[in-house]
């Protein structure tokens, strides 16, 4: 294993095998008093487990501060995860040493939320590009400028010399993602990390660059993990749901599966609040659940969702974790509901 | 770079800065060609030499170029010295030695008389001091005999010390002192007028004989000006000049030395303490309040007491004591915003290393703020050397701007009406301080272009 030129194949995982698999992964962040003891935690994510196969996009979706750029950023390996696994590539990543951290983050790409914050403002486009290949160790100036050109290609950033000498506010929106983009495929990764990659760009540009993703991702067999609050762009994206609450995955399943078939009745509230651009929908209030995303250092007991849920079962939703169910194939959920022994009669959207 | 070639670019379109640019490469230049001009060395011996480093100049008068705003021109000082040529000499042998005559010849055309006049002799012999006859000639072809006497080694006559010469001018001339008589119009003080001074061509011959064959005479006439040089002389007869030039560098080097010196630690400092947080972050931040509440005058003034005045001890007490000033706390509050950037956060995603952080990504996003603030700060510093040496704990050996106050001050310049001496000193520093000023605030508004609708 080099570092300046990984091979673009090498893989140690068995055909079938996920690429990454998250077991029981809990990220608490600690709460200091007075910057001695520990006054409680915050569970920004709580017993997530998941599996992603190489080539395959899933998208993670769920409301503000429900836990997705927690779990996001442990994946990345920039928080500690407080228990449980994180497996890439059939090696612990929390087990790493430096230098094998230092390989895990070629392996890994990262695409931000904010094109024109996530691009040193001070830096050339071709520093900013530089920056990664140096950090990973190419030498020589020569070949780090070829696989600048090389990706900015693919990011469609053409002719390259043009932008290379450009700052990033000299580029509209939609380029600096592109140029977002191009750093995180820089290193030929096999995981792609995208954080609302669209959500701060023209309604204009948002297709043109979910495309070039999505183009990306069949073109180098990427895995690639979509974190959304927005249900309307998974479509275009990825092959399955995971429907995130409070810190857990409340459902997992096909795309078609969960807007087609919503199980949770977190998923069901999330699809009813998707706009869709109809006419008559301008003056239809939509049902939205009530209250708050709960407080992640008090969680409520038993369900998390029981206290904004409209299809409480009292007596067992507000005392017990619901365990994870396979209603349909690949199609997982976490509820009360589906549970025979408590629901004997589960509802249907 | 790139930053660096685009500000420069852009100061063009601000007068203030170009003026500012100018006044400091003028500076610069000044500072360099004083010191291949007046080496170290040697300032210091023009600085710290002595009386017979001093003796030509005249006492506490104001530069030559004053003149030029006086309707009544005051003399400038007039040196003529044998060994350089500056009289006309002649040799005429005699038995056992020879009889040499020195014509000092000067035009003086002055409106007011000079402070004093002395005459140096030079003599080489063996046993026998050599005679000199001195005689002065006016003019308007008066002359009057100045003196008669064997000059030993060292020997010097003063005109305005000699008994004999006063009663002489008492009878001849009258009742002046000897640099006035010398000079004096007698038409002016017919009627009871003022008396003025003739202008015209002077002469004084010094008529030296000697008593040994291999003996020898030389001589030094000085006519002591009422204004001397560009920078006028002080109470030691020192030419200002070499302070006010030797000052520019130090100044300069402190300036400049103390200002990086303590800018770049404290944004390191400041930067280490927020990338790293936690336990550092609290030691910087409570260090820094403590030393906040030290205050720098008292504690350069103690070092300065006991330990050391040397300006080396003082630029690195002042930069240790100022790392962990108010500015740490400013630069961390930009750093924690920059912190979060999520250009950082991609950083570390691609597994940038805490240095590599620091220094590409958190340090270049402050320089905007740092660089006006440098340059601004280098004044500051200059200030701080001047009032030191204000205050009597200037560097003991190196000649400063802030020490030529300090003397001035001593001598009670202002009192006398010496104000060249005080305002030649303070104009500089003016001037340095003016220079930074208004380059730093255009770097100001170039880097932080908000503050142009302000």
């Amino acid at each position: 294993m080099t570092l300046t030129d990984p091979a673009p194949v090498t893989t140690h995982i068995a055909p079938g095998e996920p690429l990454l698999s998250v077991r029981d992964l809990r990220v608490w962040f600690e709460l200091r008093r007075f910057g001695l003891g520990v006054a409680g935690y915050v569970r920004a994510v709580d017993d997530v487990s998941f599996d992603l196969y190489e080539g395959e996009a899933i998208a993670i979706v769920g409301e503000s501060g429900c836990g997705k750029s927690s779990l996001m950023r442990t994946i990345l390996g920039l928080n500690r995860p407080r228990e449980g696994r994180i497996i890439f590539d059939g090696r612990d990543i929390s087990r790493f040493t430096r230098e094998e951290l230092r390989w895990y983050r070629t392996r890994v790409g990262y695409v931000q939320q904010d094109p024109y914050g996530a691009l040193p403002p001070f830096m050339t486009v071709r520093s900013i590009l530089e920056e990664p290949l140096i950090v990973a160790g190419v030498k020589n100036r020569q070949a780090r400028i070829e696989r600048i050109r090389k990706a900015m290609q693919e990011v469609k950033m053409t002719p390259v010399d043009d932008f290379l000498g450009k700052f990033p506010h000299q580029l509209s929106g939609g380029q600096q993602q592109r140029i977002v983009i191009a750093r995180a495929i820089l290193l030929e990764p096999r995981l792609l990390v995208a954080d609302e990659p669209v959500s701060m760009l023209d309604a204009s540009v948002r297709v043109e660059i979910l495309t070039l993703l999505r183009q990306l991702q069949q073109d180098h067999r990427l895995s690639v993990i979509y974190i959304t609050h927005d249900l309307s762009t998974v479509r275009y994206f990825s092959e399955r749901i995971f429907v995130m609450y409070a810190g857990k995955i409340v459902e997992k399943g096909p795309v078609d599966e969960i807007l087609e078939r919503p199980k949770h009745p977190y998923t069901w509230a999330l699809l009813a609040a998707t706009p869709e651009p109809d006419p008559r929908n301008a003056h239809m209030f939509r049902e939205v659940p009530p209250g708050e995303p709960p407080s992640l250092i008090t969680p409520p007991p038993g369900c998390r969702f029981h206290p904004r849920c409209a299809k409480i079962i009292q007596g067992v939703c507000e005392v017990k974790v619901p365990p994870e169910k396979e209603v349909t194939p690949n199609h997982l959920v976490q509820c009360w509901l589906y549970d025979p022994d408590v629901s004997p009669d589960p509802p249907d959207m | 770079m790139e930053l660096l070639r685009d500000t420069l670019r852009e100061l063009r379109y601000y007068p203030s800065a170009v003026a500012g640019l100018i006044i400091i490469s003028l500076l610069t230049i000044f500072s360099i060609y004083t010191v291949i001009a007046i080496p170290y060395e040697e300032a210091i011996t023009l600085w710290r030499g002595g009386e017979n480093i001093w003796y030509r100049l005249p006492r506490t008068v104001p530069p030559a170029w004053t003149n030029f705003f006086r309707a009544k021109k005051l003399p400038e000082s007039v040196i003529l010295d044998s060994r350089q040529g500056q009289a006309q000499r002649s040799e005429k042998a005699m038995s056992d030695g020879k009889q040499i005559t020195m014509n000092f010849e000067f035009d003086f055309q002055y409106d007011a008389f000079p402070d004093d006049l002395s005459l140096y002799f030079y003599p080489t012999y063996e046993n026998k001091a050599p005679f000199v006859s001195v005689t002065w000639f006016m003019p308007d072809g008066r002359e009057l005999r100045i003196t008669d006497v064997a000059v030993k080694r060292g020997g010097a006559f003063r005109f305005g010390q000699d008994e004999k010469l006063a009663r002489r001018i008492k009878r001849k001339i009258g009742d002046y002192p000897a640099n006035v008589a010398l000079f004096l119009d007698p038409a002016s003080v017919e009627n009871g007028g003022e008396p003025t001074p003739l202008k015209g061509i002077y002469r004084l011959e010094v008529v030296a004989t000697t008593f040994e064959p291999e003996a020898n005479v030389e001589s030094e006439l000085i006519v002591y000006g009422q204004v001397y040089g560009i920078a006028g002389t002080d109470h030691l007869r020192r030419d200002l000049k070499v302070a006010l030039m030797w000052g520019a560098p130090v100044a300069l080097a402190f300036g400049l030395l103390a200002a990086v010196g303590t800018t770049v630690t404290t944004m390191i400092i400041a930067a280490v303490g927020v990338w790293f947080g936690g336990l550092v972050d609290e030691t910087i931040q409570r260090v820094t309040e403590v030393n906040l509440m030290l205050p720098l005058l008292p504690i350069l003034i103690m070092i300065g007491t006991f330990y050391s005045r040397s300006i080396w001890v003082i630029l690195g007490a002042t930069i240790v004591l100022s790392i962990f000033g108010a500015s740490i706390k400013t630069y961390r509050a930009i750093f924690l915003q920059v912190r979060e950037s999520p250009y950082i956060e991609a950083a570390q995603a691609y597994g940038a290393s805490d240095v590599r952080i620091i220094f590409r990504y958190l340090i270049p996003r402050i320089l905007p703020v740092l660089i006006p603030n440098l340059v601004t700060l280098i004044p500051s510093f200059v200030f701080l050397e001047a009032s030191l040496a204000v205050l009597g704990l200037g560097d003991p050996i190196l000649p400063t701007w802030g020490k030529l106050i300090q003397d001035s001050l001593a001598n009670g310049a202002l009192y006398k009406g010496l104000y060249y001496w005080v305002l030649e000193p303070s104009a500089l520093l003016m001037v340095t301080g003016l220079g930074f000023a208004m380059l730093g605030f255009t770097l100001d508004r170039i880097f932080n272009p908000r503050l142009r609708e302000v």
